[in-house]
């Protein structure tokens, strides 16, 4: 693992006001002057060429502080899709999404659900069709919503002039799927680390029964099992990392990893989640405690992206197509 | 609190380490071979192999293939090979649910002991007839009151001219019957209640020493794959002694490593996985479940070949072996489960093969996926102490 970077991403999210909602201003102009905002992206596009590994020591940070900033969307997603697309990238933090839309020449209508960071971004990436769309928000109309964790996820309807209209590339909705997947893992697996780093802390600090409940057998087993969820979450997260760096997302080694990945940390997500809770107690269940910053989000962003339902039937699907003979060459392909 | 003040964790898995693209060849031939041996119905696919899985044709037709002792240097018959190459052979044999009990223990961790402990002499001794699958070997650390607690054994060593004599009692030696040696974990000096790891040793035992007693211990199918092995005063000499005496605790924790985390953990039941899937063909309503396993599997081989990765630089993992064990034998009997509730066909111990017989095989073997090579309590409560509770 790139040591330096991982210092790098754990002091800026650090410092983050995390009791806060909404877009974090500051930590988005620190990410923009240390060139992790757009860091997988090449040079043209304003970013620092970074690989998808070093993209995955940046998100688990970004999940493990609860970063409030669009940083998946930003780089992996709209950054992506508009510079393989040919459209100049707009300054500032980005979002993107799949949806339909209503194309006629560079005129659109219609309304996306659930956009992540729509309200704070400074340019919405649309893949629509064989279309990519480049909508301006001041353009739009912005109803706000929220996930689970009150991160935005706002509703934009659009009837009019869009930024750019373009032919989609080759592939970009299997890619976009896929990247936003594994960007979610990465975030997941970072937030599940921090819920038992919490727990772990908790359970020696909290005293009952005249000692600290972390030296009783029953919470050590607990943390123990959430401990074995998290290994598995990052090990799965960084891995399909290492798998798309390696073959691209075109690969179906990438694909299957991917879904391997966002199946596995949204597993993990509900198991550390619900562990953590238990061996908190009452505290752990208030808004004034910081357990909720990071159990809020196992919670919203198991299901987005992909649910594990959704990724664990693609899985099955293939493994069922491939068959008794296919079964293992998917496996170590 | 706030997230500026993240508790410290420890890691809990190497980063991810790739197979080289030269091992590609490899499993093409190992694939080959196992496809052609299958065949020539030379065995039948079954669960659990490398418990129950003895044939000594088979191990030794791997040892002249060059697939034992991969590890161990050329010059005491082995290849030199890196732990990911051997990774990609072991793989490739139990996903074919292939017999391999004979030479599993000598290759997975006697091998390699031996290398990091053993004199010269016990090298030479030894490393080439396991390279060749004519040597087996077993583990004599458990007794009959020292199981999760083996700071506890009783088996007493003690010093006579020469060497040492062991006597006490073994229990449930895998393939005792069978093997030529184990190593047996003995107490070399007074057990000390505030140093309970202090004073143990191991000793390389040939099993037909006199003084030696092999009694068998049916499993719960009746078959023979455990043992009793009494000592009563067994001569083991000097050059038998296994590394340093009263180093046997460092030396058994380091073997373990090897033991805990490799495939064996999570594909005991890969052949019945894949049986299953033949007996699926055509349903539909199930993608959800078979996907489940499919992420699971795919996750916990990563983690393993994550912990061979850093096995091959040298570490000893020992939390990172923990986490894999604990989470691939409870992946097996999730295998288990759901082969039951998506195929409505009732478990054969008398098949010959095939998915009844899988099926029986694993449903009779998983109470020993969470029990051997240490428990999954006793697993947790390493993971414990890794993260600080103990
Ligand atoms: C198939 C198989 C093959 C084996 N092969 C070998 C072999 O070749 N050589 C060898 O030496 N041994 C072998 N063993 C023995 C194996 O290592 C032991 O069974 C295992 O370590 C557990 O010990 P035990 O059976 O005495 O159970 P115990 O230690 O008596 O444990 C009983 C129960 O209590 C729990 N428990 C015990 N202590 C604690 C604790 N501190 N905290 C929480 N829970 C606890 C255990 O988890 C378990 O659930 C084999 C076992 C099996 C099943």
């Amino acid at each position: 693992m790139n040591a330096e970077l991982h210092e790098l991403a754990e002091s800026i999210f650090g410092d983050a006001a995390s009791n806060d909602t909404g877009f974090d201003a500051g930590v988005w102009a620190t990410l923009e002057e240390t060139g992790l905002a757009r860091l997988t992206l090449p040079g043209e596009a304003g970013g620092s060429e970074g690989t998808l590994e070093d993209a995955a020591v940046v998100l688990a940070a970004a999940g493990a502080h609860a970063a409030r900033v669009p940083l998946v969307e930003t780089d992996l997603l709209a950054g992506w899709l508009l510079h393989t697309a040919g459209v100049p990238l707009p300054d500032g933090p980005l979002t993107a999404v799949a949806g339909e839309l209503d194309v006629e020449g560079t005129t659109v209508r219609g309304e996306l659900r659930r956009v992540p960071w729509a309200r704070a971004a400074a340019g919405v990436a649309v893949l629509t069709g064989t279309r990519v769309v480049l909508l301006d928000p001041a353009a739009v109309e912005i109803t706000e919503g929220t996930n689970l964790a009150e991160e935005p996820r706002d509703t934009v309807t659009v009837d009019g002039a869009a930024a750019a209209v373009v032919e989609a590339p080759d592939g970009a909705a299997a890619e976009l799927r896929l990247r936003a997947a594994l960007g979610r893992a990465l975030l997941l697996a970072g937030a599940a680390r921090a819920a038992l780093a919490a727990s772990v802390r908790y359970a020696g600090e909290r005293v009952q029964f005249g000692r600290q409940i972390g030296r009783f057998q029953a919470v050590q087993q607990q943390l123990a099992l959430a401990a074995g969820e998290v290994a598995a979450a990052s090990a799965a997260a960084s891995a399909a990392a290492r798998v798309a760096a390696d073959a691209g997302f075109a690969a179906p080694s990438t694909r299957l990893a991917v879904a391997a990945a966002k199946s596995r940390t949204g597993e993990a997500a509900g198991a550390v989640a619900r562990i953590a809770h238990q061996v908190h107690g009452a505290i752990g269940f208030t808004r004034e405690h910081d357990l909720r910053l990071w159990t809020t989000r196992l919670w919203a962003w198991r299901e987005e992206d992909g649910s594990d339902a959704e990724w664990n039937t693609e899985l099955g699907t293939t493994a069922l197509a491939a068959g008794p003979a296919g079964l293992w060459p998917l496996i170590t392909g | 609190m706030t997230a500026t003040t993240l508790h410290r964790l420890p890691d809990l898995v190497p980063p991810p380490t790739e197979l080289p693209p030269r091992t590609a060849a490899l499993r093409a031939e190992v694939r080959a071979f196992l496809a052609e041996e299958q065949e020539a119905g030379r065995w039948t696919p079954r669960a659990d192999v490398w418990l129950s899985g003895w044939d000594e044709r088979f191990s030794r037709e791997l040892g002249r293939r060059g697939w034992l002792g991969m590890t161990i240097p050329e010059e005491y018959g082995g290849h030199g090979a890196s732990a990911l190459d051997r990774y990609v052979v072991t793989e490739e044999l139990l996903a074919a649910g292939a017999p391999v009990a004979a030479h599993w223990i000598a290759d997975r961790q006697i091998g390699p002991t031996l290398l990091r402990f053993g004199t010269e002499e016990q090298r030479q001794r030894f490393l080439p007839g396991i390279a060749r699958g004519e040597v087996y070997f077993g583990i004599g650390m458990s007794e009959p009151d020292a199981g999760s607690d083996l700071a506890a054994v009783r088996t007493r060593a003690e010093r006579v001219d020469g060497g040492w004599e062991l006597t006490g009692t073994k229990v449930w030696t895998s393939g005792a019957h069978h093997a030529h040696a184990f190593f047996a974990l003995a107490r070399s000096a007074p057990r000390d209640e505030q140093h309970r790891h202090a004073g143990l040793s191991q000793f390389i035992v040939l099993l037909d020493s006199p003084g030696v007693q092999i009694r068998p211990i049916p499993l719960l199918t009746g078959a023979h794959h455990f043992n009793e092995v009494v000592f009563d005063r067994v001569f083991v000499p000097d050059d038998m002694v296994l590394g340093e005496i009263g180093a046997g605790w460092k030396q058994v924790t380091s073997e373990l490593a090897f033991e805990r985390s490799g495939p064996e953990r999570f594909l005991s039941t890969f052949p019945l996985l894949v049986s299953m899937l033949g007996e699926l063909a055509g349903s539909t309503g199930i993608e959800r479940e078979i996907g489940g396993l499919v992420a699971r599997l795919w996750t916990l081989r990563r983690m393993s070949l994550a912990v061979a990765g850093s096995l091959e630089s040298g570490q000893a993992p020992e939390l990172a072996a923990a986490v894999v064990k604990e989470l691939g034998t409870r992946y097996e009997n999730e295998v288990i489960d759901v082969a039951r509730l998506l195929v409505a066909t009732p478990p054969d111990p008398g098949a010959e093969g095939g998915f009844p017989r899988l099926l029986a095989d694993a449903v009779l073997h998983a109470p020993g996926f969470t029990l051997r090579g240490g428990t999954n309590e006793v697993l947790r409560g390493i993971v414990a102490r890794g993260l600080g509770l103990r």
